[in-house]
């Protein structure tokens, strides 16, 4: 056997990731979600025979080594001293999982609370009069109206209003908050400046993101945090966490309740420490933090969105404000506008694949003629479902729940199901303070 | 009387006469983690050593297994269809893929033995 245990088999039909505009390739990070990383750090394994490695997310394991070096995150001894199975992540060095295993990590984060380090995941800060009419300019989301202390998922489009990024961009009273992918903040800092040379950008390199979710994090964090319970989800404060300033957030990318904590990177494993000495608490890695999200319907950046893929195709239209809609006035709006108008020509779907059998990211999809009608862009098992669970593209005729597929999965062909999303309902605390909407 | 061979990619072959059980070792069900599928070979496919001869699926990724010797499928082990978590849990016993008639013995000689495979696995740490 040879377990080329976090890599993937590349497929063909999967479209490339972006470049930059030097011709750089750029591994994905995430919103927190798994990246098939280049590099078993500290292993030994060999990718599966015919492997051919993609230039474009995977590094090679030897010759430029040196060139890649994974950086390690404010947390990075904690994970070796729990044991946690390193790899390198969008360029950093974070666990895949912990003793306990995937299965359990996310078990735990579903019954009670999971803390993930999400320290690769780019933070930034924009100042300046009217930051949020000039970010605007770059992303379809409504900014303006957006009220202090709350936040709001939004995107990086491109001029096809294909998806440069994903970001979540919070109002304080004095500053934007924004928070980007890992593999994408080079460039999406780059972007930023070019495009808003008139906002103070101030990229937080000296800050770690530890993000506590699953139905039992109120009560943990809120020993620490006793504001914390103030918040509702997609709100966002200045707090002090067992004694530390922190900028905390009731988010996530898990489908849980849940926070995400901000924090000095200096402060950030002592922190780290107290909440996993809760009860509630225990760590898991970016391995569970993928089956969660994939469970909760959400998008994988470089994966389930692309540059090649527009907000209408993602299903992610809900993030459009209605202003926008009308007025544009970002990049690709009158792709974006077109097709919310007359239907984009394929959608994100969820699917249920029949059997036990995973059905995985490039797995192409046919109709029952064999046609190729879509490709698969996330999958794998489902610890909450109990059984394989996937997503992708399918032409927009065949996107209804219910349509029958099939999947190709080493030569054979699986019948698969188009399922409605979430696979898991999502449990935010959308009302009240200290409860969820369970 | 049995004796059980290993492989460099950390398969194991137990052979009884000339039937050889085929599964994947302890140090591989840790490193793969939770298997959640197995596809395994069809009774009677006639499999060339080092051809790919099953599939063995953790939580977030699939994993070959090759054939480390020749022969034809006699048996695969049925009861991974609908408990997986044998290959974790028993992996050289209960958690076996299938097995083999085998086609030359003497292929087993170029295997490793019990000592040599226990050495391999020391060196990858």
């Amino acid at each position: 056997m040879r377990p080329y245990i976090w890599g993937w088999r590349p497929t063909e039909g999967v479209k490339p990731p972006i470049l930059t505009e030097g011709g750089q390739s750029l591994r994905f990070g995430d919103r927190g979600g798994f990246e098939p990383p280049a590099t078993q750090v500290g292993g030994a394994f060999e990718a599966p025979e015919g492997f051919v490695p993609n230039p474009m997310t995977d590094t090679p394991t030897t010759d430029t080594a040196a060139a890649t070096e994974a950086l390690p995150t404010p947390l990075l001894a904690l994970h070796r001293e729990l044991g946690g199975k390193l790899v390198d992540f969008a360029g950093y060095l974070l666990p895949v999982q912990y003793p306990a295993g995937i299965m359990a990590e996310h078990k735990q984060c579903r019954a009670a609370a999971a803390l993930f380090d999400v320290s690769h995941m780019g933070q930034v800060e924009l100042k300046g009069a009217a930051a949020d009419a000039a970010l605007e300019r770059l992303v379809p989301g409504e900014l303006q109206k957006l009220a202090v202390g709350r936040q709001r998922y939004t995107f990086f489009t491109n001029d096809a209003g294909g998806i440069l990024d994903d970001l979540i961009v919070a109002r304080l009273p004095d500053r934007l908050f924004v928070v980007v992918n890992a593999a994408c903040k080079t460039a999406d800092i780059a972007h930023l400046r070019a495009h808003l040379p008139d906002i103070e950008l101030k990229p937080l390199t000296d800050r770690a993101l530890i993000a506590v979710q699953g139905p039992k994090a109120v009560q943990a964090v809120a020993r620490h945090a006793p504001a914390a319970t103030d918040l509702t989800f997609l709100s966002i404060a200045d707090m002090e966490v067992a004694g530390i300033p922190a900028l905390v957030s009731r988010s996530g990318y898990s489908g849980e309740d849940g926070f995400e904590i901000s924090l000095p990177a200096a402060e950030a494993e002592a922190v780290a420490r107290k909440l996993l000495a809760e009860p509630e608490v225990e760590p898991a890695g970016l391995g569970a933090r993928d089956s969660l999200r994939l469970e909760a319907g959400l998008c994988l950046y470089g994966h389930d969105l692309t540059p090649e893929t527009t907000p209408v195709e993602a299903g992610l239209t809900w993030a459009i404000g209605k202003r926008r809609r009308e007025e544009g006035g970002f990049p690709g709006a009158d792709v974006v506008r077109r097709q919310l108008a007359e239907g984009p020509p394929r959608r994100r779907v969820g699917l249920k694949p029949e059997g036990r059998a995973p059905v995985r990211e490039g797995a192409a999809l046919t109709d029952s003629e064999g046609k190729t009608v879509g490709v698969v862009t996330s999958g794998g098992f489902g610890p909450t479902v109990g059984g394989p669970v996937a997503m992708g593209y399918v032409s927009a005729g065949l996107a209804e729940t219910g349509t029958g597929l099939f999947a190709e999965v080493r030569g054979k062909q699986l019948p698969v199901t188009v399922a409605g999303l979430p696979f898991v309902q999502q449990r935010y605390a959308k009302s009240s303070a200290t409860g969820g909407t369970r | 009387m049995s004796e059980t061979r290993y492989t460099g990619d950390h398969e194991w072959v137990r052979v009884e006469s000339d039937t050889a059980t085929v599964g994947i070792t302890n140090y591989a069900q840790e490193q793969l983690g939770d298997v959640v599928f197995v596809d395994l070979p069809e009774a009677g496919t006639n499999l060339e050593k080092g051809a790919e001869a099953a599939t063995v699926e953790s939580v977030k990724a699939a994993s070959e297994v090759y054939a480390a010797v020749s022969g034809e499928v006699i048996e695969v082990n049925e009861a991974l269809t609908d408990e997986p978590g044998l290959v974790n849990s028993a992996p050289e016993a209960d958690g076996w893929f299938f097995k083999l008639k085998l086609s030359d013995p003497a292929e087993l000689d170029e295997l490793m033995d019990a000592a040599a495979y226990k050495d391999h696995c020391a060196g990858l740490d």
